[in-house]
C-alpha cells in the first residue's frame, strides 16, 4: 500500500459509521467473570498445585556426600562454576558477549561472591573448637597457591572414584591432599548437621532474604540438576516451559527455550546474552507489528478475518455498505 | 493436605518430534489454544441474526 | 480525560459487527486478572510461607496457578484474534502496542512468582534464569536469587507495571472504539475498481457525521443531523 492509501485507509477505520446494538457491558463483565471463577476453582478442585520441597545442603551432604565434598573442593580452588562465573559474582570472567558488547562486564560485580572464603573458609573459620581444623586451616592458608592448586587437584581427581561409607562420610584413597581431608571432614559435618545453611545465609545483618550464597553452592553440585532431569526440567529438555510433575508450566516461554534448541544457540558459550538479544529484538517488532511492512499486512492477505466478520458482510450485502 | 481429585505430582510424559520435546500438559494447553481460537472464529455468535435495532 | 465521558467508559451499545465469540477473549483476560490479583492478595495475608503449611493456602495458591494459566491462555486468543483483525488500524497503534507491553511485562511478573514460592521449582527456575539475565547485564541490578526482591517485584512493582498498562490498553480501546472490519467491495460494484479485500477508496468519507444506529427499515442506516447521540459515538 502508498502511504496516501494507507493515509486514506487510517481516516477510512478511525470511526465506525454503521449500526450498533444495545449491550450491557457491565453484564459481560460479570457473565466472564462467573465463568472464569468456575474454571479456575474446578481446574483447582480437579488438579490443586505442585509444590515440591526446597532441597537443603544439609540434605545434599547426607544423600551425596562425594558430590557435596567436591563441589566444596571445586569452591576452594575456584574451578567451579561459581568461581569461574565473571560478572555479577566475581572478576574471575569476562561474562558472555555478543561481539564488543560485554554486558556484564560493562555492568560489573554487584554482588561479590569469594567462592574460597564465602563457602570454604568463612564457615570453617567459624567452628573454634575444633584445634586440628584449626591447624589445617591455617597450613592451608599460609601455603603458596601453586601447592594449594596440586592439593585440590589431587583431591579432586582422588574424589571422582571416592565413595560414600554407611556413617555418612566419604572414603578416598590415600594421596597427597596436604590439610584438605581435615578441612572437607569438618565442612561435611558441618553440612550434615544444617548449619551451613544458616551460615551461607547470614550476612552483613540479623534478617536475611537473600539466597544467593546457598543457591548458587547447591546449583555448582548435581543436587539440584538431578532432580531437574527427574522433573523434565533440564535447558536440553525444553525445560524452562515445564513444571514439576505433570503440570502445565510457563508455556507462553516456548520461542524463548527454543532458541536453546538449534545451533548456533545450542553449542555457544555465549548462547544466554545471544538469546536475550533475539528475544529482545523480537519483542520489540512484536509492539512494532503496526508499522512493519509485511508484518501487518499479512491479516489482508490470509483472510481470517473474512470468518469473523461474516455476518457483518452477510449484512452488508444485503443493506449495502455504510454510507 | 487437601488432596487434588487428579494427581499430577508424577513425572510428566513428554512428546518428541523431531528436536521437539514437550510435556504432554504443555501440548494439551497450546493445542487447546488453537482449537478454542479457530472455535472462537466458527461457532455462531448468538443473536446475530439481530439487525441493530435498538431493545 | 474529555474524551472519555461515562457514556463511552461505560457504552449501552455496541457496533453490529462485533458478532463473533472472538471478542469476549479480551474481557477473560481482564478478569483472570483480577483473580490473580484478588488471590495473590489473598496469599499475601499471611506471608509467603503460609500455603506450604495448610489446606487453605494451599487451596488459594492453586487459584492463584490456575488464574496465570488461564490469564495467559485466554491472552494469547485475544491476541491472535487482534493481529488477524489488524485491529491497530484507524490510529489504533497504541492501543496494539500498549497490550503489547503489558504482555511483555506479565512474563516477568510470572517469573518472580515463579522464584518466590520457596520450593524446588523456585531454586531450579532462579538457579537457571540467573544465567539469562545476568548474561544480558540485568543480573548486576535484579537479582532472581534474592527471595526478599523478588517478592517485592512480584506483590508491587510488576503487578503495578501490568495494571497500568492493561488501564491504558483499556481506556484507548474505549477512546478509539473497536476496529470497524475491512471494508470489501460490494460484489457487483459500479465502481468495480479493486478486487475483493482490499478497501474500497471513499473520498467523501466524514469523521464528523454522527453516528447511525439501526431503527425503523434497515435499508439503510439513518443519518443523524448535528451532534452524535450521547451513549452511541464510538
Amino acid at each position: 500500500m502508498s502511504r496516501a492509501s494507507r493515509r486514506r485507509d487510517d481516516e477510512r477505520y478511525r470511526q465506525w459509521t454503521g449500526t450498533y446494538r444495545p449491550y450491557d457491558i457491565l453484564r459481560e463483565a460479570t457473565i466472564a467473570l462467573g465463568v472464569v471463577l468456575a474454571l479456575v476453582i474446578g481446574l483447582t478442585i480437579l488438579f490443586s498445585s505442585p509444590d515440591d520441597p526446597p532441597s537443603t545442603i544439609k540434605q545434599w551432604s547426607h544423600t551425596d556426600p562425594v558430590d557435596f565434598v567436591t563441589t566444596a573442593t571445586t569452591e576452594l580452588d575456584g574451578s567451579s562454576g561459581t568461581g569461574g562465573y565473571g560478572p555479577p559474582y566475581n572478576h574471575n570472567g569476562d561474562g558472555q558477549h555478543i561481539a564488543f558488547v560485554y554486558p556484564a562486564k560493562w555492568l560489573g560485580v554487584s554482588h561479590p561472591i569469594d567462592t574460597a572464603r564465602d563457602f570454604v573458609l568463612a564457615p570453617l573459620q567459624s567452628i573454634t573448637t575444633q584445634p586440628a581444623l584449626r591447624t589445617a586451616l591455617s597450613t592451608y592458608q599460609a601455603a603458596p597457591a601453586k601447592t594449594q592448586a596440586a592439593w585440590t587437584t589431587a583431591y579432586e581427581a582422588a574424589l571422582g572414584k571416592a565413595s560414600a561409607t554407611p556413617s555418612g562420610s566419604i572414603s578416598v584413597a590415600a594421596g597427597h591432599y596436604g590439610p584438605l581431608p581435615t578441612m572437607m571432614a569438618s565442612l561435611l559435618t558441618l553440612a550434615q548437621g544444617g548449619g551451613l545453611d544458616g551460615a551461607l545465609l547470614t550476612g552483613r545483618q540479623f534478617y536475611q532474604t537473600d539466597y544467593t550464597k546457598p543457591l548458587l553452592f547447591m546449583a555448582d553440585g548435581s543436587v539440584l540438576a538431578n532432580r531437574a532431569q527427574a522433573q523434565h526440567l533440564l535447558g536440553t529438555q525444553w525445560g524452562m516451559m515445564n513444571e514439576t510433575g505433570s503440570y502445565p508450566g510457563q508455556s507462553w516461554l516456548w520461542l524463548y527455550t527454543f532458541w536453546y534448541q538449534i545451533k548456533p544457540f545450542s553449542t555457544s558459550a555465549n548462547a544466554d546474552v545471544l538469546v536475550m538479544g533475539v528475544m529482545g529484538v523480537l519483542s520489540l517488532a512484536f509492539i512494532l507489528i503496526p508499522f512493519l511492512p509485511g508484518v501487518r499486512d499479512l491479516p489482508r492477505r490470509i483472510p481470517i478475518y473474512k470468518l469473523i466478520w461474516r455476518e457483518h458482510y452477510r449484512t452488508q450485502q444485503a443493506v449495502g455498505p455504510p454510507v | 493436605m487437601m488432596a487434588a481429585i487428579v494427581n499430577l505430582n508424577q513425572p510428566a510424559h513428554t512428546v518428541h518430534w523431531h528436536f521437539f520435546t514437550m510435556t504432554v500438559s504443555n501440548v494439551v494447553v497450546i493445542v487447546l489454544m488453537l482449537v478454542v481460537f479457530v472455535l472462537a472464529v466458527l461457532v455462531p455468535f448468538p443473536g446475530s441474526g439481530r439487525k441493530g435495532r435498538p431493545r | 480525560m474529555a474524551a472519555l465521558p461515562p457514556e463511552k467508559l461505560l457504552p449501552d451499545a455496541q457496533p453490529s459487527y462485533m458478532a463473533s465469540w472472538i471478542y469476549v477473549f479480551g474481557v477473560l483476560s481482564l478478569v483472570s486478572l483480577v483473580l490473580i490479583i484478588a488471590s495473590g492478595s489473598i496469599l499475601t495475608l499471611k506471608g509467603p510461607g503460609w500455603w506450604h503449611f495448610t489446606s487453605v493456602g494451599h487451596f488459594f495458591n492453586s487459584i492463584h496457578l490456575w488464574s496465570v494459566e488461564l490469564f495467559f491462555f485466554f491472552l494469547v486468543i485475544h491476541l491472535w484474534g487482534k493481529y488477524w483483525m489488524a485491529a491497530w488500524r484507524g490510529g489504533r497503534a497504541r492501543v496494539w502496542m500498549t497490550g503489547a507491553v503489558a504482555f511483555i511485562v506479565a512474563v516477568p511478573c510470572a517469573l518472580t512468582g515463579y522464584v518466590s514460592q520457596q520450593n524446588f521449582d523456585a531454586q531450579w527456575i532462579s538457579t537457571q534464569a540467573k544465567d539469562g539475565l545476568n548474561a544480558a547485564g540485568v543480573g548486576a541490578f535484579f537479582n532472581v536469587t534474592n527471595f526478599g526482591q523478588m517478592y517485592s517485584y512480584h506483590v508491587l512493582l510488576l503487578p503495578l507495571a501490568v495494571v497500568a498498562l492493561v488501564a491504558a490498553h483499556i481506556l484507548l480501546v474505549r477512546k478509539h472504539g473497536i476496529v470497524p472490519p475491512f471494508e470489501l467491495a460490494p460484489r457487483a460494484s459500479a465502481a468495480g475498481l479493486e478486487t475483493e479485500g482490499r478497501p474500497v477508496a471513499r473520498e467523501d468519507h466524514g469523521s464528523g457525521n454522527g453516528a447511525r444506529h439501526g431503527s425503523g427499515t434497515e435499508s439503510h442506516p439513518v443519518a443523524e443531523s448535528g451532534s452524535p447521540r450521547p451513549g452511541r459515538t464510538t
